[in-house]
């Protein structure tokens, strides 16, 4: 991978980075982050499910673990917020890497394996809501000190950018998996996994490979999550909210493609915001605006935003030539 | 430990509830024989079915028993709308695109009830919700027991539905050999959206049996779909006895494990079914397809 496979990319972080002093205002800039911060979780499951093909629908388990394991650490041990990042990337593929040999090892696939990722984060869920370590239902709640040792800023636009730089980092990781030989035995894997086995892929580990990543990526969406807003709780860290949410943004975007994420959760709670501008602040429908995104996106563009954009591109470039 | 006596009524609760549970799993088992698809959507349409039957009662003050006559033809009539001309079309026939059109739905339903509704909680008031009909030492709910029987009575139907009727053949015809039924002049476009009707209709039925004993917001869907999941995969995916039997099964077990950890935990006993069924034996207890 050269600079140039990735210029693209730095330059659309780089418009992404300038943002916030361009004067936007605090709630704004909230949304933003927020947006960011799931971006971050789609990503994650970008690569298991848009580059291997693997749907889970339970990518909370890995957010909650990202986010359970750094408040854990800080409340309940006292350490400091980055070696509870760090923790948080961790614990994240060490749930990722378990979940994942229990299923592939099963064979499980398709429908089979978004159902027992499901069941995997409401196990989580439901322990995490009983269990005394994880603050019970009563939830954790981080001391605010900010500063940068503690990962938190009194400057809100230096979040965004911490967030933006691990979006960033998982931007030109997605890049490199359309580049590298592991991203394209990951999606020999999506085409036909019987035949990549033939051809000596050795399926299984690729597809572990892409979990423990994808698990990780999300993991650290937790951390920032629970670094953010301060706070969290079972149904906030585990539900099923993010785990739709991860999957929504990648496939509106572009599925297994490096911008899909980033761009459809920009564009998605772009379309939710104004959806509640207009509606007022009726509950619920910048969500059914997301479900009839999600299947406009599978009935009329199947590749996404990004999909659409290449069509027309293409066509424009055609149109040219012929000409 | 604990009497006998509150065992066995646990037990008979347990069975009772499993009743219930089993005729939401008999509709997702269903679609999932024909169609081969996990409907996502099924706990929302169960929503939808419970504010049918609060609307009616709420607005005219219909009984939750008697709209069954109403609920369960419009129930029919949106799942057979829902497949024919919006998981049908936009799927493209690919499993993967089945599963996130009906995610989609999902969502759509449960927030569109929500904008609505809000997220309140409504009950019905009915003056037989808390009657109870004594068999021997243990006191049995009415409307569960009425709940257990339909049950029964809607499985009985529902086997003559599909053995003894020419749609019933079809059905039978397009879940074993799609080609070959179409060939030989089956409309699979048809019995596939009558079948998502079936299984819809269903689920108006347990609308009906649930309100007086349940209460409804835009997510008690929710609370049944991961049990009916639980019990379809432990059943075999689209064994109709499997549903039932299944049902059951997690009836008593959701029962006893809410009596000895607890309600926040009793939950956990299942998904941790749930999880073991599909990591060792997905092809479930009494399914012989994998």
């Amino acid at each position: 991978m050269t600079l140039r496979d990735v210029l693209p990319h730095l330059g659309f972080l780089f418009a992404l980075a300038v943002v916030p002093y361009l004067g936007v205002s605090g709630p704004t800039l909230n949304f933003l982050i927020a947006v960011l911060i799931v971006a971050l979780a789609a990503q994650g499951w970008n690569v298991l499910g848009g580059f291997g093909g693997q749907y889970s629908f339970g990518h909370a388990a890995f957010f909650g673990s990202g986010a359970y394991a750094t408040a854990i650490l800080q409340v309940q041990l006292g350490w400091g917020a980055w070696v509870g990042l760090g923790a948080s990337l961790v614990v994240g593929a060490i749930v990722g890497l378990a979940i994942g040999f229990l299923s592939f090892r099963a064979g499980l696939r398709g429908s089979y394996f978004a159902l027992v990722t499901l069941a995997f984060a409401e196990v989580l869920r439901i322990v995490a809501n009983a269990a005394g370590f994880t603050g019970g239902a009563a939830g954790l709640l981080i001391r605010l000190q900010p500063g940068f040792e503690n990962l938190q800023f009194a400057d809100r636009r230096h979040f965004y950018l911490l967030v933006l730089g691990f979006v960033g980092v998982a931007l030109i990781l997605s890049r490199w998996l359309e580049r590298s030989r592991f991203g394209a035995h990951l999606v020999a894997v999506r085409e036909n996994e019987e035949a990549a086995k033939a051809l000596g892929v050795d399926t299984l580990r690729v597809k572990l490979g892409a979990i423990a990543l994808s698990a990780a990526i999300t993991a650290c969406s937790g951390c920032l999550y629970a670094q953010y807003y301060l706070y969290i709780d079972a149904n906030v860290a585990y539900g099923t909210w993010i785990s739709v949410e991860a999957l929504l943004a990648p496939i509106v975007g572009g599925i297994g493609t490096a911008f899909g994420p980033l761009v459809g959760a920009l564009a998605l709670h772009g379309v939710g915001e104004a959806t509640k501008l207009l509606a007022g602040g009726r509950p619920g429908l910048d969500l059914v605006v997301f479900g009839g995104c999600l299947i406009l996106a599978i009935a009329f563009a199947p590749r996404g935003i990004a999909g659409l954009a290449a069509r027309v591109l293409q066509s424009r470039s055609a149109a040219r030539e012929g000409r | 430990m604990f009497p006998t006596e509150i065992l066995l009524e646990a037990l008979l609760n347990g069975l009772m509830t499993g009743a219930i549970y089993a005729l939401i799993a008999l509709g997702l088992t269903l679609v999932y024989g024909v169609l081969h698809i996990i409907n996502f959507a099924h706990g929302a349409l169960l929503t939808c079915a419970m504010f049918l039957v609060w609307g009616g009662f709420a607005l005219v003050g219909l009984d939750p028993y008697v709209a069954l006559l109403p609920v369960v033809p419009l129930m029919f009539a949106l799942g057979y709308g829902v497949q024919r001309w919006v998981i049908g079309p936009a799927s493209h026939g690919e499993d993967n695109n089945i599963l996130l059109v009906t995610l989609g739905l999902s969502i759509i339903l449960e927030n569109a009830l929500l904008a609505v509704f809000r997220s309140d909680t409504r009950t019905l008031q009915t003056d037989y919700a808390f009657d109870v009909v004594p068999v021997g030492p243990l006191l049995l709910s009415t409307p569960r027991l009425i709940g257990a029987a339909a049950t029964l009575v809607v499985t009985g139907l529902l086997w003559l539905l599909l053995n003894r009727t020419d749609t019933g053949r079809a059905i039978r015809a397009v879940a074993h050999e799609k080609l070959g039924a179409q060939l030989v002049g089956i409309d699979v476009r048809h019995i596939y959206a009558v079948t998502f009707g079936i299984g819809t209709a269903c689920l108006g039925v347990v609308a009906c049996l649930l309100m007086p004993i349940f209460y409804v917001n835009p997510r008690s869907g929710g609370v049944f779909v991961l049990v009916a999941f639980t019990i379809v995969v432990l059943g075999g995916m689209g064994s109709v006895p499997g549903a039932l039997l299944g049902g059951l099964l997690i009836g008593v077990v959701e029962s006893y494990s809410a009596l000895y950890f607890g309600d926040s935990l009793g939950q956990l006993g299942i998904f941790v079914i749930f999880i073991l069924v599909l990591l060792f034996r997905p092809s479930g207890l009494f399914g012989a397809r994998a």
